[in-house]
């Protein structure tokens, strides 16, 4: 009995040891990421991030402003968001409120299929296709801008977008839509004045976990987006990201140097920028599940 | 009646907006598909390249991956499903449980890119494991973490409470409950929804770029400590760091296609399984 009795509390220790593991992440990832990015403190110090030019490796005068690259990361944000934001709700609501039965078992499986590909497939795509028809469509000099990348983004929120607000615009009660109808409302006058509204912090909450996927988004961006370190909005100007900047000067920098840490400094302010929007929106998720 | 005529005509645009994405969707596929089929063959899948990556085949490419995933489950699967078995059957409310809820939806925010920079600074430059399949392996499973003990989670509610009371009241412990009335109706599922998690490893670039992953290395890694070549990061280097882009076009679609095949397949079979898990339970 006492045997028994040990082996529960030893099972129970293991396994809440091992739920412990998530926490321990995370405080290792801001511990790693603060103790990489730590010397550029002290050398050349932080406000040095808050500059208008980052260049890195220069004969002259190294930079490390931040600027162009947060400008480049929120312009391709700002614009897949744009984007995406009306298919994906028009998609949600097509399949949950106007489709048949049939169309949603169609769809489902595409939007997997979708959130599935790889982002250095889509990247490769844009490459391939979506730069060139940019490019001829927009009569520009070259098809690698910043509405490439954004839209090869847009593909890839698309799918978080409608599987989230879906999911909300589903969970509103039949009856709301019901007493809309007996009121003699149309179909259509139901699904926009009374089902979308109720659904709608649900529909926030899925297009800001878009959102948080399209800022943190690597490879299609640092393939199709020409990354040119510059300060613009407009969208078809070549841009590059925070992200794209990690990976493409990481495997070239000597570590330990400025660049090394400001690098790291990029992550850092990666991290807390999604985690932000990530926190909002499971706040408003979790508001709209307890109505 | 007007109201009626504007109906059928908005839900015709909605229907076209949706249709439009079905093709494009499908188009990315057939495209990648067309191209890549010529490309595909036994030399291509089993041989080793050649001129860095323009010729030959890419085996180690595609063993390197292999090699990545099984890490990746290996770290990765015990501990999430031991966590999902935590919040499901023994967390009760408290400030552990919602440290441990805040962490798995912190970390499935953090950009890929940001667990790469975590992966160099832990594992391969503190750890000292350099540049090697250990070190992308683990970071692979911090990745796929929160994928796997979401999804394992939702298997383990999906078991009616009442084989678990039907079991303490028998006088089983709380393990053996666990272990003969819950577990083993719940595992399939906690399977197909870690499968897609290890889909999602497969495919990613950004983490292992910092942590693994070889620009060209025509051979097969020796030990854990070895560094690989990675599909994903393959493609990446054909299709943008080749300075004839243009003459390397089929095995940049040949790769991307095998890569896709491989990501999709996971998923694919993770679907019918799980299909084929809802219909045999159903309570």
């Amino acid at each position: 009995m006492k045997k028994l009795r040990i082996k529960e509390s030893a099972v129970r220790i293991l396994i809440a040891g091992s739920a412990s593991i998530s926490i321990i992440i995370v405080m290792l990832i801001f511990v790693f990421l603060g103790k990489e990015g730590f010397p550029f403190i002290k050398d050349p110090g932080l406000f040095q991030l808050l500059g208008s030019k980052w260049a890195p490796v220069s004969f002259i005068k190294e930079s490390y402003g931040i600027y162009p690259l947060l400008t480049g990361s929120l312009l391709i944000t700002f614009l897949a968001t744009l984007i995406s934001l009306p298919i994906g709700v028009c998609g949600a609501v097509y399949i949950s409120e106007i489709g048949s039965g049939f169309e949603r078992e169609l769809f489902k499986p595409f939007i997997e299929i979708l959130a599935g590909i790889p982002s250095v497939v889509l990247g490769f795509f844009g490459l391939m296709v979506i730069g060139p028809v940019t490019k001829s469509v927009f009569h520009l000099s070259s098809g690698l801008t910043a509405l490439t990348g954004a839209l090869l983004l847009a593909l890839m929120a698309i799918p978080t977008i409608i599987s989230i607000s879906e999911d909300a615009i589903r969970g509103v009660p039949r009856s709301f839509k019901e007493a809309s109808l007996a009121l003699g409302a149309s179909k259509l006058q139901t699904t926009w004045k009374v089902t979308v509204p109720a659904a709608l912090s649900g529909i926030i909450a899925a297009v800001m976990l878009g959102m948080g996927r399209v800022i943190g988004e690597t490879m299609a961006v640092l393939m199709v987006t020409g990354n040119a370190a510059i300060i613009t909005m407009s969208p078809f100007e070549s841009v590059r990201t925070m992200t794209a900047t990690i990976a493409a000067e990481m495997g070239e920098v000597p570590f330990g140097s400025a660049h090394y840490s400001a690098l790291f400094w990029i992550g850092i302010i990666l991290l807390i920028v999604t985690f932000g929007l990530n926190m909002v929106a499971m706040r408003v998720l979790k508001k709209y599940r307890m109505n | 009646m007007p109201g009626r005529k504007l109906e059928t005509s908005i839900h015709w645009v909605m229907r076209i907006v949706t249709y439009s994405m079905l093709a494009v969707i499908a188009y990315i596929i057939i495209d990648i598909a067309w191209h890549g089929l010529p490309t595909i063959s036994w030399e291509f899948l089993t041989g080793f390249p050649r001129r860095s990556g323009a010729e030959g085949g890419i085996l180690p490419a595609i063993a390197g991956t292999l090699l990545l995933v099984t890490g990746t489950i290996i770290v990765a699967l015990p501990l999430g499903m031991a966590s999902a078995i935590y919040l499901s059957e023994y967390a009760r409310s408290g400030r552990f449980t919602y440290f441990i809820r805040l962490a798995i939806i912190t970390l499935a925010g953090v950009p890929s890119i940001v667990f790469g920079l975590f992966g160099l600074g832990l594992f391969v430059l503190f750890l000292k494991m350099g540049a090697s399949i250990l070190a992308g392996s683990l970071t692979l499973a911090c990745m796929i973490l929160p994928t796997i003990i979401v999804s394992s989670e939702e298997a383990l509610k999906a078991v009616p409470q009442a084989l678990r009371e039907g079991s303490l009241a028998l006088g089983a412990t709380k393990w053996e409950t666990i272990r003969r009335n819950v577990l083993p109706y719940s595992v399939s599922g906690m399977l197909t929804g870690s499968i897609l998690g290890i889909g999602r490893a497969a495919g990613e670039t950004a983490p292992i770029l910092l942590t693994v992953a070889a620009f060209y290395l025509p051979k097969l890694p020796r030990s854990i400590f070895d560094q690989v070549m990675a599909l994903p990061y393959h493609l990446y280097v054909l299709a943008t760091q080749m300075p004839n882009a243009d003459e390397v076009r089929p095995m940049q679609y040949g790769t991307a296609l095998v890569l896709i095949a491989l990501v999709l397949g996971l998923n694919m079979f993770a679907i019918i399984f799980r299909n084929r898990v809802r219909k045999k339970y159903r309570w």
